[in-house]
């Protein structure tokens, strides 16, 4: 493997040609704004110090490094830890990067907040800092998507979030994302946007990354401290890609391979899934240059996948760099699998995972049965699956009562 | 070159304004597109921007979401908008512009797009996701097919960026009236004229006031403080109304004659 020196993006927010700031011209002011704010906050050893208070004592950080020997045992292979983001307050990796964003909202003197939800976990974290911070949050999340995660749509409206449901286009994640940028350009004076994924307009994609780096950073601490060497193979899951940039960015500059698992939804072939990263070109969606799932007018067409989290035609720009340059491997997975793999996590180690997780888990279990007992197989599980409760039945053919 | 500094010119000269109506290509279909179009021009319209339908229109307000979805829905792209374009050229002499998002452009190769634009008789583009610190490929390359690459500047724009945005513009600058998406609304907000003047004092080239604008009473009140406005949704519309079956073909391209007659009118009276 080709080991890097990583310093991006550009001070134009770019990586290498993927990046930018390609937004309606009312927001490049808040940009313009959030860019500074952020860039005095990340210097401003209190900003740290308070972020790291919520993130221990409110989010429960660290989250363990758990050794899953049952796992390990039926792979047969390299030993498997999973990163237990699913064990923070809110179950997922999204409330390291909520908080972030609302203390940074906070310190920008914001007082309304704004996001968009796939699955809802984003839409549950931004409610709850918003919460505990004392601010309006006001929630776009597809019509589609409401009815998968009525669980989750109730939460938010129990932490006092307004839920709009969207009603355009494929009434999933990518229309609550055009919903709230408009929500935005309306409200831009007094809103702060709380992005949920590295994705969106310049400085968007470094902030969230840098308010996810904490779950490598601490995989790195956890594993040198438990196995004194790092990890051969981390593997994560990419929808939008913060839980997996969150993973990899500490082990970029390190001799670790990575692997992104998408979703391959029905099948790479079936033009029914979310991977964009394999089958995507290279366009601009809500904000930025990337990789992102079109037909051949350039217009955007529908992710497919089981899972809502993971159900977006585009993808952060980091992670079309990296796989560009050949640093990060990723691939695909079905729908099929990541439901195997979640009764497989379930059976084995007692741990329903979020079906994004569940993602990341089958290639994680796929490729620890190639490889040395010796070896090292680190997967983040990004979130757990009470959420998918309801999918998974579903899917398997079972009706749960009202 | 461009139809669009000439147009400005002759109307600066007569003491008018410019009337700009914006109508989505392809809605509902590309024939009566092409038709509302030449009734565009044939009511008074000075200028028409043609939009190419997107999927994902972040700048766009539901009046004109829904009339890029009628157009998607009726097999309309960039290929069909740069062919309407086309025909729409053979009778029409005023300038036309193309409003786009980046990515259908970008799909096509922004050269060849350009290119293909400049062919088919456009005279610029309005690209509402494409600010002035990403716009440096597209600019050169328009500038080399004599298109005009048309600025939004928006009430949130501070001075520093102005300069800039300006500092790079051809054709006129696209004053946007308020913090928000396309649509027409009721009242327009009061920091518009300071905006207007603003933007005025920043450039020698024509500036047109956009979003929001729908009525003859709006237009008057904008027109002493601009060189000309832009009228979108209350036209596009009226397309919605048809494609509901609440009126026919006929009373829709007379209702949008009418329409286009009277903001004309108001703005001869301004």
């Amino acid at each position: 493997m080709k080991l890097i020196s990583y310093k991006l993006p550009d001070p134009r927010g770019y990586f290498g040609p993927y990046g930018g700031q390609f937004v309606p011209e009312t927001l490049m002011i808040a940009l313009e704004e959030l860019t500074a704010f952020y860039g005095e906050a990340k210097k401003d050893p209190s900003f740290h110090a308070e972020l790291n208070y919520y993130l221990q004592q409110y989010a429960g950080r660290p989250t363990p490094l758990y050794y899953a020997e049952g796992l390990t045992r039926y792979a047969g292979g390299a030993k498997i830890y999973l990163k237990r983001e699913d064990l923070t307050h809110t179950g997922a990796h999204k409330i390291n990067n909520t908080i972030g964003q609302v203390l940074l909202a906070r310190r920008m003197g914001k007082r309304k907040v704004v996001a968009e939800t796939g699955a809802g976990q984003h839409g549950v974290a931004t409610a709850t800092a918003a919460a505990r911070f004392g601010m309006e949050c006001t929630v776009f999340m597809g019509e589609e998507d409401v009815r998968r995660q009525e669980l989750n749509v109730y939460r938010m409206r129990l932490l006092g979030a307004q839920v709009e449901s969207v009603t355009s286009g494929s009434r999933t994640l990518k229309d609550a994302m055009n919903e709230a940028i408009r929500y935005w350009v309306t409200h831009v004076r007094d809103t702060y946007y709380v992005l949920g994924s590295v994705g969106g307009p310049h400085p968007y994609p470094t902030i969230v990354r840098d308010f996810q780096k904490v779950i490598g950073e601490e995989t790195k601490a956890q594993i040198l401290a438990q196995e004194g060497k790092l990890p051969d193979l981390i593997v994560a899951c990419v929808g939008g890609g913060s839980n997996a940039i969150g993973m990899f960015y500490p082990f970029l500059e390190d001799d670790v391979r990575l692997i992104g698992v998408e979703a391959a939804g029905l099948g790479l072939e079936s033009g029914r899934h979310a991977a964009t990263l394999s089958r995507g070109k290279v366009g601009v969606l809500h904000g930025a240059k990337s990789y992102v799932l079109q037909d051949d007018r350039g217009q955007i067409v529908e992710a497919h996948s089981i899972s809502a989290g993971l159900d977006y035609p585009g993808v952060g720009p980091e992670h079309a760099y990296l796989k560009d340059i050949g640093r990060v491997e990723y691939t695909a997975v079905t729908d099929e699998e990541a439901l195997d793999a979640f009764k497989l996590l379930a059976y084995t180690e007692g741990i329903l995972p979020a079906l994004e997780s569940a993602h990341a888990v089958a290639k994680g279990v796929k490729l620890a049965r190639e490889m040395r007992p010796d070896e090292i197989v680190v997967i983040n599980l990004s979130g757990r699956g009470d959420k998918d409760v309801y999918t998974v039945a579903r899917e398997l053919g079972v009706t749960l009562g009202e | 070159m461009s139809r669009i500094g000439p147009m400005f010119s002759e109307k600066r000269i007569r003491g008018e304004k410019a009337l700009i109506t914006y109508t989505m290509g392809g809605d509902p279909d590309l024939s009566l597109s092409l038709e509302i179009i030449k009734t565009l021009a044939a009511s008074g319209a000075d200028l028409i921007e043609v939009g190419l339908p997107f999927s994902d229109p972040l700048a766009d307000g539901p009046v004109i979401q829904k009339a890029g979805q009628r157009a998607l829905a009726a097999d309309s792209g960039p290929e069909e908008v740069l062919a309407l374009i086309a025909a729409a050229r053979k009778d029409l002499s005023l300038p036309l512009v193309i409003m786009s998002y980046l990515n259908p452009i970008f799909q096509i190769g922004i050269d060849e797009f350009l290119r293909r634009a400049a062919g088919a008789g456009a005279d610029g583009l309005i690209i509402p996701d494409l600010p002035a610190e990403e716009g440096e490929e597209i600019r050169a390359a328009a500038a080399g097919y004599g298109l005009d690459l048309i600025p939004l500047v928006a009430p949130t724009t501070g001075q520093k960026r102005l300069e800039k945005i300006v500092s790079q513009a051809s054709g006129f600058i696209y004053c946007v009236s308020v913090t928000g998406v396309t649509g027409a609304r009721d009242n327009l907000p009061v920091e518009v004229i300071p905006l207007l003047e603003r933007v005025q004092a920043a450039t020698k080239l024509p500036v047109c006031l956009g979003f929001g604008i729908s009525t003859p009473e709006q237009a008057m009140l904008a027109a002493p403080h601009c060189d000309g406005i832009i009228v979108g949704s209350a036209l596009v519309a009226l397309v919605e109304e048809y494609t509901r079956n609440k009126i026919n073909k006929q009373e829709m391209l007379k209702l949008m004659a009418e329409r286009v007659a009277a903001l004309k009118l108001a703005l001869r009276e301004s």
